[in-house]
């Protein structure tokens, strides 16, 4: 079943045309840069963005910071909200269902693909991004070294291997996104619905983050450890944020997917 | 085939479905009628485990559902209130999608698989448009043709051929046949009477949640042991009658009597002129019609009573 989820999610349109508008906003922002040679002052703005200028060699990073906090959470919640609702629209769950497809199995089966789907969107905006960068932004220092945000400086394996790293972490970061996706997407059979829904969770927790009251409540929150993949490039790594985003990620998607396999196995489907 | 008992749906505090006994038999072609709202889709997404029972037992090909689904299902083929397919795709992927989702399924021969269903509804194999460009009736058939692809023992149809033109429905209807003379058993869901009437051997009708009726086709459309005459002479034929007289609209009379045979002897070997003369018949619309509003009687009379049923 998860071959089956995984060649539908491959032949949709949407699934590229999401991918497409993801990579936009940092080719946008990469021909900005090389245009007007203005960077945001170190500090400021999207992580690495202000080293992308002398160095484009980061522009993978830069990219993935720039859609991480928004587009790509948004994209996600789009995909995961389809994946039982969408069927249900059109109709076609009923047909998956009496094939038969058990309802455990075909949930599982969107799961992975949802994550399969973050996995290539990442992928894709890292490739484009390098791409970009090369092109359009500086080319740094000749050896390939690179300054890590510590200052000390990273080898080009180095900076391949932490690249890795920070690729896997984003998209374990978007597990607990798509998962309470998933479980709205169980409760309605409008797609739209359930994408919306999983957005206003996103956007309670982003305005949660920067409540000082809400002090307490900011480790629980699904954003809090979004951006800590930056860490992956200090010199030594700081894991500890790192560890605890995965974790935090990893109890969101038990409670979530728990919760819509309890509902989804034992619903009627009346689409 | 199939057999439920007691099988209840509620919705709060309303049976969509209300102690429904089916029992279709291997063989048949069962027809299975109501109007809109009767109940007829719950019952079928039962019987398929989409919805869950809220009483009763549920028996397919001899197992409980849905506890058997798994084992069960693979051997039906269904098609739930219309078709449905991914529009971006063709047909052809559709139905190659659908053959390889769910447990088991091999690789091996899924081509064959598929353009054998695509002819046997009579798609066109060579169509690679999306089916987002597909007529009802071409729809229609793609869902016709993903409820065949497992060769399935059971066939349970709702409103197959809605949407089809008459050459498509004739299409249809022989396929059907054809296919219940292999020996599929036919579980046809419809509110059109003339479909059900024209091939079903079996005929369930659901009024309001409750099933009023389940009979053979034959017995229920049969003569009902009264003669219909048509005479010009209608005024000596009614004095000549009177005592077997039943009804008399115009020059159209019903008589007590089976024998038509008889009743034309009398009426000719009296020097009356006979238009037409034969058994009287039922169809299918006077049997549901007769059924559920006996069925409405009972139940105004039960609440007239003021007795509350549980």
């Amino acid at each position: 079943m998860i071959r089956v989820e995984l060649v539908k999610l491959l032949r949709r349109p949407r699934t590229w045309v999401t991918i497409a508008m993801l990579n936009a906003l940092p080719t946008l922002v990469a021909v900005l840069l090389a245009l007007t040679d203005i960077g945001p002052r170190p500090g400021t703005g999207p992580p690495f963005l202000s080293a992308v200028l002398t160095d484009g060699t980061l522009f993978p990073l830069a990219a993935l910071a720039i859609v991480l906090p928004l587009f790509l959470p948004v994209a996600v919640a789009v995909i995961g909200g389809e994946a039982i609702a969408g069927e249900a629209q059109t109709g076609t769950l009923r047909y998956l269902l009496v094939r038969p497809v058990g309802r455990t199995r075909l949930i599982v089966a969107k799961m992975v693909s949802v994550v399969a789907f973050v996995l290539l969107a990442v992928v894709v905006v890292a490739v484009v991004g390098y791409v970009v960068g090369q092109l359009l932004l500086g080319d740094g220092d000749p050896s390939g070294a690179v300054a890590s945000v510590s200052g000390t400086s990273l080898d080009s394996t180095q900076i391949a291997q932490r690249t890795l790293l920070a690729l896997g972490y984003v998209t374990l970061s978007m597990l607990g996104v798509a998962a309470l996706a998933l479980l709205l997407s169980t409760f309605t059979d409008s797609a739209i619905g359930a994408a919306l829904g999983t957005v206003a969770f996103l956007v309670a927790s982003t305005v949660l983050l920067g409540l000082d009251a809400a002090d307490a409540l900011q480790p629980w929150l699904p954003t809090r450890y979004w951006l800590a993949f930056v860490d992956l490039f200090r010199d030594p790594i700081l894991w500890r944020d790192v560890v605890r985003g995965v974790l935090l990620q990893g109890a969101y998607l038990l409670v979530f997917l728990g919760a819509a396999w309890a509902n989804f196995t034992t619903k009627d489907v009346t689409s | 085939m199939i057999r439920t008992q007691g099988l209840t749906k509620r919705y709060g505090a309303v049976r969509a479905v209300d102690s429904v006994d089916l029992d279709v038999r291997e063989g048949d072609v069962f027809g299975f009628l109501g109007a809109n709202g009767s109940g007829k889709t719950t019952t079928v997404r039962m019987l398929l485990g989409l919805v869950l029972a809220t009483g009763g037992e549920i028996e397919l090909l001899g197992d409980p559902m849905p506890k058997a689904a798994m084992t069960v299902l693979p051997q039906v083929g269904a098609l739930v209130e219309g078709p449905a397919a991914y529009p971006h795709l063709s047909g052809r992927a559709n139905l190659s999608l659908l053959d390889a989702a769910g447990r088991g399924t091999r690789t091996r021969g899924r081509r064959a698989r598929v353009a054998s269903v695509i002819e046997q509804v009579g798609l066109d194999p060579g169509d690679r448009r999306g089916v987002r460009t597909y007529s009802l009736g071409m729809r229609q058939r793609l869902g016709l043709a993903s409820a065949l692809l497992r060769r399935p023992r059971l066939l349970i149809l709702d409103e197959p051929t809605n949407g089809l033109d008459p050459q498509g429905i004739h299409e249809i209807r022989e396929l059907l046949l054809e296919l219940n003379r292999a020996g599929t058993t036919i579980f046809l869901s419809s509110h059109l009477l003339s479909e059900v009437e024209q091939l079903c051997t079996r005929v369930g009708v659901l009024d309001r949640g409750r099933l009023v009726v389940q009979d053979d086709m034959a017995a229920l459309s049969g003569p009902t042991g009264r003669t219909v005459v048509r005479t010009p002479d209608a005024a000596q034929a009614v004095r000549l009658l009177t005592a077997q007289l039943v009804s008399a609209d115009g020059d159209r009379l019903v008589v007590d009597d089976g024998d038509s045979a008889a009743v034309n002897h009398r009426l000719v070997s009296s020097g009356l002129r006979v238009r037409e003369v034969g058994p009287e018949r039922r169809d299918l619309e006077q049997v549901v019609l007769a059924a559920s509003s006996q069925e409405r009687r009972a139940q105004d009379h039960v609440v007239d009573a003021g007795v509350v049923r549980s």
